[in-house]
């Protein structure tokens, strides 16, 4: 037997089934497009015609909307990766995860096919979220265009993985609201999707930069504004610092996710 | 050839021993049951044999691989088909079993040609491109035996595998298994506690609070009760169990309300126990001893009886938990 082969194999079809019931969920295409069109369109309008940022300089004005756009894409990313790696807990109640789990494959290799699927699927999202992007009145040129779907796809693998660890170490249904109140909505306030980072109170900015959505969302802004110079002002960090805090935690969440079903009683 | 080698394995769960120092042998080609009531540690072992869980002692080999250090190779010589079903329901039923043939390292020129072999087997191939959540219980269950196949298993475990299924799919079920043993000489592992099924094993273990009580044929097993078992209802339960016991020198057991006697032959002794009482028998009820009658004579309780109690116990969870809602 050939464990490269068979590891491979693994971790394409694991992948694979993802797509496939991706594809098939039609309601969830619906909600993915949704949600963020309507947080767009009438949270971040209501917001921008009433108020303006402070601290920019003279003359320089940016629309609230070119902000949060950035803020959105990062939010459905967010949602759609937790709850996709946190589904495992369905594939434990009706039983699809135990024929996995019996399989004759290093379970580590589960994690990953599952979490490459979300990365996959979250890109999707984000290819259609730049379709908002007039909406935002964020002028897209093709590197900012390219630049989006490799961090997404980032963003999406860790977090999958955070879901994934999670919901492997998780024996019942019962959690999985808790986990999305208390995890997902504070990780997505405090992200710097909605409000700047610079100009929130300290200890607020405190659990802003231990949140490493935060990081997510400014690598976005950093791409995404490749075309407007002025809203560059809205970033925080370097795009490389960006992306290495966010694969320094894909690297943790993705070992928590490897051994989430290592145990056997 | 001894395809399964179990020695003395024990299974703790803190200081309760789920199983108690299990052994036996099972040969190839052989379907090989394990009989015994609800929390008999039936499905523990088999998850223990099937490395889900780990064991506290003992050693098990499944085709000359041990099974809690060898587990990958073990995992690849076993099909297995859960109490619960476990197939993704969004997936049709081809993609299911081509999942399992990649998860398995079926090599893909012959993946084709045995999926649809198995799906012709279990009499799906028409239904083949159909989402599994369409399909009834008895269809999931027969998918879930093809997918057990696909891999060319040297065992195939069952775990209570035709447990809330009609009489006929679960007589479809065992037409299939023992075809497969017959063509194939596949060796058969399978847990139940319908007495029915557990007639079409060459051999069964009845196992009872995490022992083995006996390992036998069923016939010869059933053997062990010696003679037929008669069921009388009398007016006079207690008087006439002393009298049979001083008259024919039998030991009768009072169940419900009914006496329980074993007897050599059961047509010569009816009519004697009729004549002998006059009036006195108000019904009277003749049968071979079952699988059931063995493990009443081996434990002292019926697994019927378990089973009731079971569903009793059930209930009244049920009954306190609203209770305590109000």
């Amino acid at each position: 037997m050939n464990l490269f082969e068979s590891i491979m194999k693994t971790i394409y079809v694991i992948w694979y089934r993802e797509l496939i019931r991706f594809r098939r969920e039609k309601s969830q295409w619906a909600g993915m497009v949704m949600q963020p069109t309507l947080y767009l369109v009438f949270v971040g309008t209501g917001i921008a015609s009433a108020m303006a940022f402070r601290g920019l300089p003279d003359g320089v004005e940016i629309d609230y909307l070119t902000f949060v756009y950035p803020g959105i894409i990062g939010m459905s990313v967010l949602f759609t990766s937790m709850f996709s790696g946190i589904s495992i807990i369905w594939d434990r109640e009706f039983g699809f995860l135990k024929e996995i789990l019996v399989a004759p494959v290093p379970r580590w290799a589960i994690s990953v096919g599952k979490a490459l699927g979300i990365a996959t699927i979250v890109s999707f999202q984000a290819i259609v979220l730049l379709a908002l992007s007039p909406l935002a009145g964020v002028p897209l040129t093709w590197k900012a265009a390219l630049g989006i779907l490799p961090i997404c796809a980032l963003i999406g693998f860790s977090i999958g993985c955070l879901g994934i660890a999670i919901a492997g170490r998780m024996e019942s249904l019962h959690g999985f609201q808790l986990i999305s109140n208390f995890l997902t909505m504070p990780m997505f306030f405090l992200s710097g999707a909605i409000f700047p980072l610079h100009t929130a109170p300290d200890w607020l900015q405190w659990l802003m930069k231990i949140n490493p959505l935060t990081y997510g969302v400014d690598a976005l802004r950093n791409v995404i504004y490749d075309g407007i110079p002025t809203a560059l002002l809205m970033v925080q960090h370097s795009l490389a610092y960006n992306v290495t805090v966010l694969t320094l935690f894909g690297v943790v969440t993705a070992t928590a996710a490897a051994t989430a079903f290592n145990k056997t009683e | 050839m001894t395809i399964l080698h179990v020695e003395d394995i024990v299974k703790k769960y803190g200081d309760f021993q789920a199983v108690k120092g299990i052994s036996f042998a099972v040969e190839k080609g052989e379907i090989f049951g394990f009989l015994g009531p609800n929390g008999a540690g039936k499905s523990t072992t088999i998850k223990i044999l099937c490395t889900l869980l780990s064991l506290t002692s003992g050693k098990a080999v499944l085709n000359g691989f041990d099974v809690s250090k060898e587990t990958l190779k073990v995992r690849q010589s076993i099909g297995l088909v859960f109490q619960d079903y476990s197939l993704d329901d969004r997936l049709t039923a081809e993609e299911n079993l081509y999942f399992h043939g990649m998860l398995y390292n079926v090599p893909r020129e012959l993946l084709r040609e045995r999926m649809e072999q198995v799906l012709k087997m279990v009499d799906l191939i028409e239904r083949k491109d159909d989402q599994v959540r369409k399909f009834s219980g008895g269809m999931k269950r027969r998918l879930e035996i093809a997918r057990g196949l696909l891999h060319h298993p040297k065992v195939l475990f069952l775990d209570e595998p035709t447990i809330g299924l009609d009489p006929q799919t679960r007589r479809a079920i065992w037409n299939h298994v023992i075809n497969l043993r017959d063509e194939f000489g596949l060796t058969v592992f399978m847990t139940t506690h319908y007495m029915e099924e557990a007639e079409h094993c060459d051999r069964i273990a009845i196992i009872d609070h995490g022992e083995i009580v006996a390992l036998d044929s069923p016939v010869s097993l059933k053997a062990q009760v010696g003679g037929d078992i008669i069921t009388v209802k009398t007016n006079q339960n207690e008087e006439i169990a002393k009298l049979i016991q001083e008259r024919y020198n039998l030991e009768s057991k009072l169940e419900g309300e009914f006496l329980r006697l074993e007897v050599q032959d059961g047509s010569s002794f009816v009519p004697q126990i009729v004549a002998d009482f006059p009036g006195a028998i108000l019904s009277i009820h003749v049968h071979e001893p079952t699988l059931d009658d063995v493990f009443l004579k081996l434990t002292g309780r019926a697994i019927r009886d378990e089973l009731i109690s079971e569903a009793d116990r059930a209930k009244q969870k049920v009954r306190s938990f609203r209770k305590g809602k109000r």
